[in-house]
Parts: structure tokens; C-alpha cells; sequence
């Protein structure tokens, strides 16, 4: 059997991996933007000289070879779902009896004048990350537009080659939609004490060029011109589907895939950024751009082909982040703004910006919220798939601490927190050490009760 | 511009914002010492107390004061800008330079004293410079030997102060690095010097056989067993240190315990070699030529060893068809000066400050294969959350390819892992942390308990 993936990103070097795990079909990945994987979170690092282009690619050129998944740079132009085959760019006709979609997504654009000028960019690809490095000499300021992740990212860049950045953000709080009102303001700090000009509650009005079209400034949503020689968009992303538009497929914004994360169209099936779930999980959106949901993803579509159908299921939400020097984890369920029934714990380190968050109810803890402090994600996921009350969760707390070794146990301060929050003084009952974690992850391996 | 080299991105200047006026002046004063130093070392007449004490000094409030500067006010956390794009630390030629300085001077070091300096009667240049410290301390002139000891710990405690200013957000880092500065001063240097001060058998009570190669030559053995009850207690305990002591720490911290808190060599590619860990190798074959090189160092150590020891028994130096004070003098030379000297600390810039740890050191092959097969030492991995983009390898001073474990969700349980601790430091998204745990003695390279997503 043939299978044949199209995107060389997590989601499809994930599917092709396991797929090799499970079985012996042929496998042949197709990208046109690079010609091996690479750690697309990483790109920013290359950047900031932190790392080079060759250390960002996970696997040495053997690797493949080795595992007999055959590499194909070359550009999809079109696709015959009926005859299960497709052309590339450069000519090549392949066919399969299996295809997968992880085509990925694209940087959403904004629809104002001068969007189109040279200058103006998001940060997305390889192809993004050269243009911003062409860009970056004598620049006197750049603007970043939108807060996302990849907004601080941007900034975080253009800092490191001491650019002044200005940096617009619509809401009145940095990311305000997702985190909770603390920890949205601690990042609002946290970029301002970098020294970047941010400015909340401001959008992108309208891109000004000169005369011979250089990028001179922008407007904003209040009227003002600031002076610039760059700006970088960070509004989000879109599936690469436009491709797809004459096929039989269904799509809506991204390709519609059942829990087999199968098309409409037999053996064709659709991961990643570019898929979209027809019905998703209750708290989960159908479109998960996620490093992390791409890589399931992969294993699941790879499971299923193999002869193990597995409906995908990625489980507890988890995701992280990092905002400059702060790092971001969340495991499982917090809202930006606390729904009726739900109860918050947060404790927030007097000196420095670190904070520790849990939401729960009268039942069990339901979401963590770290800044600056790193839990473990299984025993996180263990109370909040066992249904743990929080009591019984401050008590063990111990077990999820993960920072390194001879750091603060920020245990006892949640726990004193929780006492100033209810009255309810409660006792540390485990250790930090790796056999109590352990025992404690063992445990779970049971049927809970 | 392609992103398809091997070099980095952006070569271009504007990338590093170079120095402060602050950072300048200390430089400056750092550079002063040195002169001053090569002043007292041309001319006779200025080769005093004096002149060492002010170049010495200097050059330590150069380098103390240029890092306070630099990391004074810098937010927590650990930024490794520019490292790829800056000529020192990228293999430029200021690295070319300095990996010819360096190993020139442990040439001369080595082969060549006479041109340090080093007298019959009277000292002369460079050696003849510390004789008044060497004296104050134990009451002789200086040798080759001194001076190294006093240039090497001067290095681990300055540089060492520029790494705690670096990692100063980090407790294990801070402790980790006040222990090896700490061992290299008092174990290394002060008690050694001292004891020799007093007449007494000498010896670095933490450098042990077989990074100590000569612990079992003759006129060691001599030494200790004519040295009284001290030189008896150096033996049971140098001895102690390699079949109890060594084993005990190693299975229940890991080899890091020596590696990267306790050994003058850890000591000084933890500090001074710092700006450097970036350059080791992380490619397969590599870790090949590694596993390859250090367990035949390991076996020739052991075979050199064996020799000496039987023609100590015996007075017999012929072994077979070997003799063994030239096996003994082949490998003084060829490992114990040209591998761990010349090209282990001369080659910083060039392939990472860990070259003699990781290929040649025969203490970290035995450490490795405890630490392997029977320890309680593992880096784990925080479930599903790596993002797989190589911060933990590009920063492992040991070469290991730290994300080809961390994106399966899997420990990391490797030989040659000293524990340093930095690819936690590194990691953008808190996935590794080094633990120690009995429960899972056999099975600590497997899967963790739970991580379907993992892998």
C-alpha cells in the first residue's frame, strides 16, 4: 500500500513516522516549503542566533532513508481524487491508495490600504523568517499588529536585534480572550518591561508608503501615525485549502474530517492546521492550529490506516507557551473569564512574575494555569480525569511540581492562599520526589474507582 | 540569503549590540592586567610580588565587573543571542585565535617549561612572576605546575562568578557552581599546596584513578606509603574514593556528582568554557565515535595501570613483549597531556568544551557505564509538551541528542549525561527535569507511565 502525505510538518511527519512504527507500506511525504522537517516553533530562534538552521531539523538525513519514507520537495498543483493520483509542479505524477492532508495553514492577512506593501509580513514559514531577516538592517522601528503568540514572538525578534517595536493590540489586555485577567496583565508587564512600546485597545487602521512605495508608517484605530519600516501581522491563521476548491471534497474553512479524521472521500483524510473537525469534542474547537493537536493528530491517522481505527480523541486540553522570559502551561480547562459555578485559586509570587492558577468546583480541580513555574502534565491530567477534589489536590500538590531541582516549593504559598481564600487550612501530604510521583502515575494505570 | 546553510542566519554585525561604556572600561581594565603581567615577564626588573598582585587582579576585576554589567539587569531566565552569529563563539577567527593561544600554551606547558621560565637554579619569565605568591604559599619557588594551578582556579572562580550572574534565576545552577569553584580552590589548589608547605605527601583528594593516572605509578605509591599515616590515609581514601565512595554517589545522583559539581576538568568547561557548550557535536556518528574512543581510553588506562602496578610488585618492567614504563610514558603523553590538555582545553572554540569529558576521559567512561546501567540519576520528560525544537541538544555541552528523547516522551538515561542541568535551563517549555528515583531502577529509559500522546 501506498500512502502518501502532503505537508512535511508535525502533523504529517507524525502520521508518517508511526505509520512506519506500525507497518511496512511505502510512505512518501511531499513539501514544497522545506526539504526536512523542521521545528517551526523554533524558527524565531534562528533568528535571535540562538540556534542554527540545521539544529531546528529533528532528524539527520539518514533518518530517513532508514526508515524507507521517502522526501519529495515539490509543489501539489493537482490533486484526482477519482483516479487517486495528483500532479506536482515540477511534473511528477504520483498515485496512492491512501492520502493525507496536513497541508497546514497560512497567516491571515488584513484587508486595509497598504497591506500589500514591501515591508509588511507575517511570521509563518521559512520563506516569512528569510524575508523578515532581508528586512531587518536599518530598521528604526517596527509595529506588530495583533495579540497572539506570534505577535510576542515577533517583538521578541526584532528586540533582540535592538529594533524599537511598537506593539498594537486590539483588546484591552494582552490575549485577554484566553488567559485570565492576572495573567494577561502580567504579560502586558512583561512585554512593556522589555521595552516595547505596547499599546492596548488599538488597532491597525490603514499602511502608508512614500513615494517610491517603501513602507513609511501606519495609522492607528486613534488617529495616529507612527513612523515605521516594517510591520508584522499577527492575526491568526487559515487552513491551505484554497487548492482543494475545484476537488469533491468537503470543506469549510478547513477540511472537513470525521473522528477517523477521514474526508468525505475514502482514503483521503485530512490533519492538522488544514483539517476541521465535523464534530468536536464539547470545549474543543473544530479548528485546533496547535503544534500539540497536529502531532495527535498524526498518531491517530496513523493508527487508523495501519488497521487500528482509533477515533481521534486528544483527551485534557494542554498547551504552553512563552512570553519572552515567562513561561506559559495549561492543563485543562480555564476561561478568560470565570463561568458561573466555577471557582478560581490563584497565588502570584510577591517579587517576581510567576503565578499559579487553579479552577474548580464543589466536585473536582478543572483547569491549571501556570506562569512562570512548570507542573507535570500526567499528574495534572490524573486529578482532573479522576475527578479530584481541590483539598485533595493542594494536599498532593508536591507531586506536580516540575521546576528544577532545589527551586522554591511554591506548594506551601497556593496552600496558604487557599487558606486566606476559604478558611480551610490544608496539609502537605506528599513529597517532591520522583518514587512518590511515580507510585502516584502508577496508580492511575488502574481503572479509577 | 539561504536558510539551507549550515551557518546561521544573520552574520551581519547589526545583530550584536556590542558593549556598554561600563562593560568597555572594564574591559579595559581587564586588558591593563594583562599587560602589566606581560610587562613583569619581559623585564627582570618588575618581575615582583607587586606586579603579579596588580595584573592578577586586574584582570579578575576585568572579567568580574564586565559580567555584572552584562547580566546586572537582565530579566530571568537564559537568552543565547547571537551565539551563532558572533565570531567567538561561532568558530571565527577571535575562536581560531584563542584555541591557538590556548593550546600554545599547554605546548610550552607540557614540553617545553624552559621557555615558561622554568629554571634550575632561578626561575625567569612567566614562572618567575608567581614565585613570591609560591612562596608565600609554600615557601619554594614556583614550577610550571604552580603557576597552571593558580591561572586555572583564578578561571574557574572569575568565570565561575559570570556564570552564577548568568543563571542567577536557577538555585541548582547557582549551587552546582559554588561547589565547583569551591572544590577547585580548596581540594584542587589551597589543600595540595598546603600539605606540600608542610612537607607532607601531597595529593587532590577528589582527583581520582583513572582521570588521576598516575595515583599507582611508583613514585606516587612511594610517596603516600613513606608519607606516615597521612600518606596511608591518602591511599585508603583515594582507593575508598574509587571502589566505595564513586559507586555510592554515582547510583544515587548520578555521575553529575563528580562530572559537573566536583572535577577541575567539569569545573572549568562549566565556567570558563560556558560561552562554548553550543559547539559539540550532536550527530550520530559522533556519539559513534565517541562510545568508540572513551571505552578504549577506559581499557588502555586500565591495561597501563595493571603494568605499572605488577612492576611495582615485582620490579619487572618487562610485561610480555610490553614494557611498562614506555606504555606508562606513551600514555602520559599522548592521553594525559596532548588529549586532556592540548586539545581538551585548548580546543574550546573550536569543538566545545567537553571534548576530553565526552571522547577521552576514562573516570567519565566508568561514571557512564554506572550511570547507565545502575542509577537512580535520569533527565524525565514532562508528557506530551515538547515542541521539538532542539534547544536541549543545541545547548548540551555533552553533544547528546537530548530532543530525539524529550519528543518521544521518553527519559533520557545516556553514559556520558554529566547532569549540568542546562537543557532544563534552555527548554521553552518546561519538558526536562533531572531526577532521582529508585522505583523504576530498570525500567528508566522506557516510556513514561503515561503519555499516549507522547510518542
Amino acid at each position: 500500500m501506498h500512502i502518501l502525505i502532503i505537508g512535511n510538518g508535525i502533523a504529517g511527519i507524525t502520521a508518517a513516522r508511526t505509520i512506519r512504527k506500525l507497518s511496512n507500506h511505502r510512505i512518501t511525504v511531499i513539501s514544497s516549503e522545506s526539504e526536512y522537517f523542521f521545528s517551526r516553533t523554533a524558527l524565531m530562534y534562528v533568528y535571535m542566533g540562538q540556534m542554527r538552521w540545521k539544529d531546528i531539523i529533528p532528524y539527520e538525513s539518514w533518518f530517513w532513508e532508514k526508515n524507507k519514507i521517502t522526501l519529495i520537495n515539490d509543489h501539489v498543483s493537482n490533486l484526482d481524487e477519482q483516479q487517486k493520483s495528483l500532479h506536482t509542479t515540477s511534473g511528477k505524477h504520483l498515485t496512492y491508495d491512501k492520502l493525507i492532508l496536513a497541508t497546514g495553514s497560512s497567516s491571515n492577512r488584513l484587508d486595509i490600504p497598504g497591506a500589500d506593501l514591501d515591508g509588511v509580513t507575517s511570521l509563518y514559514s521559512i520563506q516569512d523568517l528569510e524575508y523578515i531577516e532581508s528586512k531587518s538592517k536599518y530598521l528604526q522601528r517596527a509595529v506588530i499588529v495583533g495579540g497572539g503568540l506570534i505577535g510576542v514572538e515577533l517583538a521578541e525578534m526584532l528586540h533582540s536585534r535592538n529594533i524599537p517595536v511598537t506593539f498594537l493590540v486590539r483588546e484591552a489586555s494582552y490575549s485577554n480572550a484566553i488567559l485570565p485577567p492576572e495573567e494577561s496583565a502580567m504579560i502586558n508587564q512583561q512585554i512593556k518591561d522589555h521595552g516595547i512600546d505596547l499599546r492596548l485597545n488599538t488597532e491597525l487602521k490603514s499602511i502608508k508608503g512614500n513615494d517610491q512605495g517603501q513602507l513609511k508608517s501606519i495609522i492607528t484605530s486613534n488617529g495616529e501615525e507612527i513612523h515605521c519600516q516594517f510591520v508584522g501581522i499577527s492575526v491568526g491563521v487559515h487552513p491551505n485549502i484554497s487548492w482543494l476548491e475545484n476537488s469533491t471534497i468537503d470543506m469549510k474553512k478547513g477540511i472537513l474530517v470525521d473522528e477517523f479524521l477521514q474526508t468525505n472521500i475514502a482514503d483521503i483524510y485530512a490533519i492538522g492546521d488544514c483539517a476541521e473537525i465535523r464534530k468536536p469534542d464539547e470545549g474543543r474547537k473544530a479548528i485546533e492550529p496547535l503544534w500539540y493537536t497536529g502531532r495527535m493528530m498524526g498518531e491517530y491517522v496513523a493508527q487508523t490506516i495501519c488497521g487500528l481505527p482509533s477515533a481521534y480523541a486528544p483527551g485534557i486540553w494542554f498547551n504552553s507557551a512563552k512570553f519572552f522570559s515567562i513561561e506559559y502551561q495549561v492543563y485543562g480547562e480555564i476561561n478568560s473569564i470565570l463561568p458561573q459555578g466555577q471557582k478560581t485559586l490563584f497565588w502570584q509570587h510577591s517579587d517576581v512574575k510567576k503565578s499559579i492558577r487553579i479552577n474548580y468546583t464543589e466536585d473536582s480541580v478543572i483547569g491549571f494555569n501556570l506562569m512562570g513555574v512548570r507542573f507535570r502534565q500526567e499528574v495534572c491530567e490524573k486529578w482532573i480525569a479522576t475527578k479530584t477534589k481541590i483539598e485533595i489536590v493542594l494536599a498532593g500538590l508536591e507531586l506536580a511540581l516540575f521546576d528544577p531541582e532545589f527551586s522554591s516549593n511554591y506548594a506551601n504559598e497556593v496552600r496558604e492562599a487557599y487558606l486566606k481564600l476559604t478558611g480551610i487550612s490544608v496539609l502537605s501530604e506528599r513529597k517532591r520526589s520522583y518514587n512518590s510521583v511515580y507510585t502516584f502515575l502508577k496508580k492511575s494505570l488502574r481503572p479509577s474507582v | 540569503m539561504n536558510l539551507k546553510d549550515d551557518t546561521s542566519l544573520s552574520l551581519a554585525a547589526t545583530a550584536y549590540p556590542g558593549l556598554t561604556s561600563g562593560q568597555k572600561v572594564f574591559t579595559f581594565i581587564g586588558f591593563t592586567g594583562l599587560m602589566i603581567g606581560l610587562i613583569g615577564i619581559s623585564d627582570s626588573l618588575f618581575s615582583t610580588g607587586l606586579t603579579l598582585s596588580i595584573s592578577l587582579s586586574f584582570i579578575c576585576v576585568g572579567i568580574i565587573g564586565y559580567s555584572y554589567l552584562l547580566y546586572r539587569k537582565q530579566p530571568a531566565g537564559i537568552k543565547n543571542n547571537y551565539v551563532w552569529t558572533r565570531n567567538l563563539t561561532n568558530r571565527g577567527l577571535t575562536a581560531w585565535m584563542i584555541a591557538l593561544i590556548l593550546s600554545g600554551f599547554y605546548v610550552l606547558l607540557y614540553f617545553f617549561p624552559k621557555t615558561l621560565g622554568l629554571g634550575d637554579q632561578a626561575n625567569t619569565g612567566v614562572i618567575s612572576l608567581f614565585d613570591p605568591l609560591s612562596h608565600f604559599i609554600k615557601n619554594k619557588p614556583a614550577s610550571q605546575w604552580f603557576v597552571y594551578g593558580v591561572l586555572y582556579t583564578l578561571a574557574i572562580l572569575v568565570f565561575g562568578f559570570k556564570f552564577l550572574m548568568k543563571y542567577k534565576h536557577s538555585r541548582y545552577q547557582q549551587i552546582r557552581t559554588v561547589s565547583v569553584m569551591f572544590f577547585q580552590l580548596c581540594f584542587a589548589f589551597m589543600i595540595p599546596e598546603l600539605l606540600e608547605r608542610l612537607n607532607q605527601p601531597s595529593m587532590d583528594l577528589k582527583n581520582m584513578w583513572p582521570l588521576n593516572y598516575y595515583f599507582f605509578f611508583d613514585w606516587n605509591l612511594d610517596q603516600l606509603l613513606k608519607g606516615g599515616t597521612l600518606g596511608i590515609f591518602l591511599l585508603g581514601w583515594g582507593v575508598a574514593m574509587i571502589f566505595i565512595i564513586s559507586p555510592i554517589l554515582t547510583y544515587f545522583f548520578g555521575k553529575r556528582w563528580y562530572c559537573s559539581w566536583v572535577c577541575g576538568c567539569g569545573g572549568l568547561a562549566e565556567t570558563a568554557g560556558d560561552p562554548f557548550r553550543h559547539l559539540a557535536d550532536t550527530s550520530l556518528k559522533a556519539w559513534k565515535i565517541e562510545r568508540w574512543l572513551v571505552h578504549s581510553v577506559l581499557i588502555l588506562v586500565i591495561i597501563m595501570t595493571s603494568m605499572v602496578i605488577y612492576t611495582y610488585i615485582t620490579g619487572h618492567s618487562q610485561v610480555f613483549f610490553l614494557n611498562s614504563y614506555t606504555i606508562r610514558e606513551g600514555y602520559g603523553f599522548f592521553i594525559g597531556a596532548i588529549f586532556s590538555g592540548v586539545i581538551g582545553v585548548g580546543f574550546y572554540p573550536l569543538l566545545g568544551t567537553r571534548v576530553w569529558c565526552r571522547f577521552g576521559c576514562p573516570m567519565a567512561a566508568i561514571l557512564g557505564i554506572q550511570q547507565r546501567f545502575f542509577s537512580r540519576f535520569r533527565i524525565s520528560t514532562n508528557g506530551g509538551q515538547c515542541i521539538s525544537c532542539g534547544q536541549c541538544s543545541t545547548y548540551c555541552e555533552m553533544g547528546i541528542d537530548v530532543r530525539s528523547y524529550a519528543q518521544r516522551g521518553q527519559n533520557i538515561v545516556r553514559a556520558s549525561c554529566v547532569g549540568c542541568g542546562i537543557c532544563a535551563e534552555v527548554c521553552p517549555r518546561g519538558v526536562l527535569k533531572l531526577e532521582n528515583g529508585s522505583v523504576d531502577l530498570f525500567e528508566r529509559t522506557s516510556i513514561a507511565p503515561k503519555s499516549p500522546k507522547g510518542d
